[in-house]
């Protein structure tokens, strides 16, 4: 499994020609949600544009009219930024800091994504036994290759968060 | 943005032991949550707010523990700022009046 290591300024790590185009797929589809597909009352949405005003949807919404659209950008930006980082066939990726930075926050936004459609409610989730438990079920199923995604997400930004902190 | 609150003339002689709405301190909180690493959500507080690593990683694991932690508090308006800057990194924060 590809992980980060730091080398001097930059950090690194190998992906498989697999790795490559899992990580693609997803990060595709977060820039989806985030653009055509943008839609309020979906809980993703709702995650990653939560009401900075918790008991104050009216005021939250307010607020949102003048943050919205950078936030949004943001993201966008930086999933972007990892996209062009990532060589589509697998192959190195060194980025420096302000790339890893980009990195972790796009690989923040697809593991949020992929937890809410799994439904990882609370800390008590093990991945390890839901994907046992999925596997024993239907080693084929779609369920099995998201939980299998995004433990191996896990790993990946672990990694890179140890590679930058060095 | 919310506008500023202005009281009517006739009501602006408040008692002057009380302290004013205005003047109670606003906080952000960030929320715990089953995906955020506790690594990274140690790094974003360093980030984003200087911490050492061992005040971030006090906070983060508040944050874990007790389900949420004021990570800092200060004016309205930059508490605003400084939860949309913790939501740019994936973190679920708020802002309230303590």
């Amino acid at each position: 499994m590809t992980m980060f290591v730091r080398a001097g300024t930059v950090c690194v790590a190998r992906f498989g020609p697999g790795e490559a185009a899992v990580l693609n797929e997803v990060m595709l589809e977060v820039i989806t949600l985030l653009s055509e597909g943008f839609d309020r009352t979906d809980p993703v949405i709702g995650r990653l544009f939560p009401d900075v005003y918790r008991d104050d949807p009216a005021l939250s919404a307010e607020l949102r009219r003048y943050t919205e659209d950078d936030l949004r950008s943001a993201k966008l930006e930086q999933a972007a930024l990892l996209l062009d980082a990532l060589p589509v066939e697998g192959g190195e990726v060194a980025l420096d800091e302000e790339q890893a930075e980009a990195w972790l926050r796009a690989l923040t936004d697809v593991r949020l994504t992929l937890g809410l459609r799994l439904g990882i409610a609370d800390d008590d989730v093990d991945i390890e036994s839901e994907l046992d438990e999925a596997i024993l079920k239907d080693p084929t199923s779609a369920r099995v290759a998201q939980l299998s995604v995004y433990q191996y997400l896990t790993y990946l930004q672990e990694s890179l968060v140890g590679a930058l902190m060095g | 943005m919310a506008a500023p609150q202005v009281l009517p003339i006739e009501e602006t002689h408040v008692e002057v032991d009380e302290v004013p709405q205005t003047d109670r301190p606003w906080v952000t909180v960030v929320w715990n949550d089953p995906v955020n690493l506790m690594s990274y959500v140690t790094w974003v507080l360093q980030k984003l707010f200087g911490y050492s690593k061992e005040k971030a990683e006090r906070l983060m694991l508040d944050v874990h523990q007790k389900g949420k932690a004021i990570v800092v508090s200060g004016a309205r308006e930059k508490m605003e700022y400084d939860a949309s800057r913790l939501q740019a990194h994936g973190l679920w924060a708020t802002v309230e009046q303590s």
